[in-house]
């Protein structure tokens, strides 16, 4: 996994601490504190979690442990278009995995990755209700149905203007 | 007490209840296999996490196998520990695990010490009949410590130690399924996280995942360089283990066997790390004192308790965690670092070389003295006073290279004049010890009367914390004492509350002291052979013609000749030494 590494500002280090402080210190409730954060910084960097296990008096590394064993946490910032392929079963059937390798071949990065201009980031999902236009990619809250790997380049381009 | 009936292979017996399947088939000696469990009794440690499933046996009436490490006996369960069905699961469990195992046995460390491998051999695995991807990760290598996941099982042993006993939080498992692996906080490495080099994760890994730094290699080209005259000190704690690794029984005194080793390997000069112990108290015990005396007349500058500070991990424990309590330890070194300087300073000049040519090796029962003997404070022109520092462990290879029969070598004794010493120092090898040569040392500094008594039973034993008042003619010393990190935490926070009652506390990192340290044999959790080494540290102790440091004739000498008194301007700019906060930074190691 890649990291990144950033400095806390006073005011993003003092949400911290009111979060902790709103949950009573209490280290059962690390995953929602974790989601909290996540909801304000959009990910979850090691400074972050630093923050948090000093403020709980738990070790850095179980707050590491945490993160890092669901999937819905991330310490890599979403890109400005974060797209979501899904490779739920009617979706993987009909070649949901080709799409993916196209998007990774296309954008050079790995799934929970972002592109180095921070405009993409890549991940997967299972299942967005949408079975019928499988295989369906969605970047934002765009939804794109019956999606073929000749479309990637297309789909990419329309957010290239900028 | 509550008990309940159940039957064990037909075996009908009555246990206590919450006993587990596994508890209880021991009492009747039935043998069922473990691989992440481990107990260490006298200690109340346990790890299980069940995660190996290694341990399964057939409980009646239930659809699956059970764990036996952490089902509780029921009324009325039939258990049986080995059938055709259970056989055939735990082999699959093992196969499973072996799949994703490195197979380079023949030159891995744990090589014919792996209980993975021995487990291997019980259950007469063949062939794996799994075939996949192997996980693989970066090999991290510290200081002290070389972590190698790759051989990791996750049985949590370490993060037990690191976590529970030890309080350091520097292990823990990570990432999920098939990649989920024990370590430190973003995977960095070892060097950056807040890890003391206790080495107790070491000392309990089933595997080679986690293990020493091998100097070995580095030793013996030094040996074979006809330029270096190369000179040894060995630890306390090292001649009443060394023994186990050629079968002897734990708690064999082995230290003419040792010496003899040694002097075969090609040491120039065999010396004794017990030499500098001796030398600690002298210093340490003086200090003690002054602070005393000081503080019982009302100077206010002066902090008490006074803290020992002979544990290399011990000082890394303070240094990261208490930076506001830097001032309160002794600033005395260690005795690796005190022989090492005065080997460089004094002995160096008997011999009438540079200390660039003098080597000094250390043989200690830790891994924390490989990276105490690389601080910067303890060289000079990038000459360190301890060049090598290698384990028991390493210490029983290199004997196995050379020496061929280590248990049929004749006895020999240490050479002069650094391999003279009592046998208060013979007990620094144990929790207690320390603190009870500098009391019989201190106590005759003070009262200007001999000892009544020289053993000091109250400050003996294996608990966690101990507490003991020692009456110095009138004067009420009050003595703490406590071994493994998260106890010596304790008494540091009680400290920095205000409420310590003490006026001297002693603390060793690993549990039992240095004999249960992080470069010993393996124990393979059982305790009894911890408690077995803290029996012969003693026995060396009585064995010995003179049992205070101060009455040792050859530190009497170095005084003389050399040093002036204790506390001298000398002895400050040799024997003792500063500490440095030490905050943990995040530095990530990309792959």
């Amino acid at each position: 996994m890649s990291h990144i590494k950033i400095k806390l500002h006073e005011n993003q280090l003092q949400f911290i601490k009111d979060t902790c402080k709103e949950f009573n210190y209490n280290a059962g409730d690390l995953i929602n504190i974790l989601h909290k954060l996540q909801d304000k910084f959009g990910y979850l960097p090691s400074e972050v979690q630093e923050a948090v296990a000093n403020e709980l008096k738990i070790p850095t590394a179980k707050v590491y442990g945490i993160v890092t064993f669901y999937s819905y946490f991330t310490m890599v910032p979403k890109g400005e278009y974060p797209i979501n392929i899904c490779l739920g079963t009617a979706c993987y059937v009909r070649g949901a995995e080709k799409i993916l390798d196209e998007f990774k071949k296309q954008l050079n990065i790995k799934v929970g990755e972002s592109t180095p201009d921070g405009k993409f980031s890549l991940n997967c999902l299972r299942c967005v209700g949408a079975c019928g236009l499988a295989p369906v990619v969605m970047i934002g809250e765009k939804t794109y149905g019956r999606v073929a790997p000749d479309d990637v380049k297309k789909i990419l381009s329309e957010y290239q203007h900028d | 007490m509550k008990t309940v009936n159940i039957t064990i292979n037909n075996i009908p017996l009555e246990v206590p209840k919450s006993t587990t399947i596994l508890q209880a088939a021991k009492m009747i000696n039935i043998e069922i296999p473990t691989l992440c469990h481990m107990k260490l009794e006298d200690f109340c440690i346990e790890n299980k996490p069940a995660g190996c499933r290694i341990c399964m046996v057939d409980v009646k009436g239930r659809r699956n196998l059970v764990p036996s490490c952490v089902t509780e006996c029921t009324e009325g369960m039939v258990i049986e520990t080995s059938n055709p069905r259970i056989i055939n699961a735990r082999r699959t469990v093992l196969e499973l695990i072996l799949s994703d195992h490195p197979f380079e046995c023949l030159i891995c460390p744990k090589n014919g010490k792996c209980d993975l491998q021995s487990l291997a051999q019980e259950l007469g695995v063949r062939e794996i009949r799994y075939t996949g991807e192997q996980s693989t990760y970066r090999m991290d290598t510290s200081q002290a410590i070389i972590r190698n996941p790759e051989k990791c099982i996750m049985c949590r042993r370490c993060e037990l130690m690191c976590n529970t006993v030890q309080t350091c939080g520097v292990l823990s498992a990570v990432n999920r399924g098939f990649m989920s692996v024990v370590a430190p906080a973003f995977e960095q490495n070892l060097d950056h996280s807040p890890c003391t080099f206790c080495g107790q994760c070491v000392a309990v890994c089933p595997t080679a995942a986690l293990t020493e730094v091998d100097q070995t290699g580095k030793l013996i080209q030094a040996l074979a360089d006809p330029d270096k005259v190369v000179v040894v000190q060995t630890a306390p704690a090292v001649r009443v283990t060394l023994g186990e690794e050629f079968g002897l029984k734990p708690g064999t005194i082995v230290t003419g066997k040792m010496v003899t080793a040694l002097k075969r390997l090609g040491f120039n000069y065999v010396f004794d790390t017990d030499f500098a112990a001796d030398l600690t108290i002298m210093e340490e015990g003086t200090e003690l004192l002054n602070r005393l005396t000081k503080y019982l007349n009302g100077d206010k500058s002066v902090k008490l308790p006074i803290l020992t500070s002979c544990c290399p991990a011990w000082v890394n424990f303070f240094e990261k965690n208490f930076p506001d309590l830097l001032d309160i330890p002794s600033s005395a070194k260690s005795p690796q670092q005190m022989f090492g300087a005065v080997a460089k300073n004094y002995f160096a000049k008997q011999l009438n070389i540079p200390r660039e040519k003098l080597v000094v090796v250390s043989v200690m029962p830790c891994v924390a003295k490989k990276y105490e003997a690389q601080r910067e404070e303890f060289r000079v022109n990038n000459d360190p006073d301890v060049n090598i520092s290698i384990t028991t462990r390493e210490l029983a290879t290199l004997i196995k290279q050379t020496v061929q029969d280590f248990n049929s070598l004749p006895e020999s004794d240490f050479d002069r004049p650094l391999g003279e010493s009592t046998g208060a120092a013979a007990i620094f090898g144990t929790t207690g010890g320390v603190i009870e040569a500098a009391v019989r040392t201190a106590y005759e500094l003070y009262t200007k009367k001999p000892l009544p008594k020289i053993e000091f039973e109250e400050l003996r034993g294996m608990e966690w914390i101990r507490k003991a008042t020692v009456d110095f003619d009138g004067l009420k010393l009050n003595i703490g004492i406590a071994h493994g990190l998260g106890n010596a935490r304790k008494l540091l926070e009680e400290i920095q509350a205000g409420k310590s009652e003490f006026h001297a506390i002693e603390i060793m990192a690993c549990p039992g002291g240095c004999i249960g340290g992080g470069g010993q044999p393996q124990h393979h959790g059982k305790s009894e052979i911890i408690k077995a080494r803290q029996k012969a540290i003693y026995e060396e102790d009585r064995r010995l013609p003179l049992r205070k440091s101060h009455e040792n004739p050859y530190i009497i000498k170095l005084y003389e000749e050399y040093l002036g008194h204790p506390m001298s301007e000398l002895s400050h700019e040799l024997l003792h030494t500063k500490y440095f906060q030490k905050q943990p930074e995040i530095i990530i190691e990309n792959d």
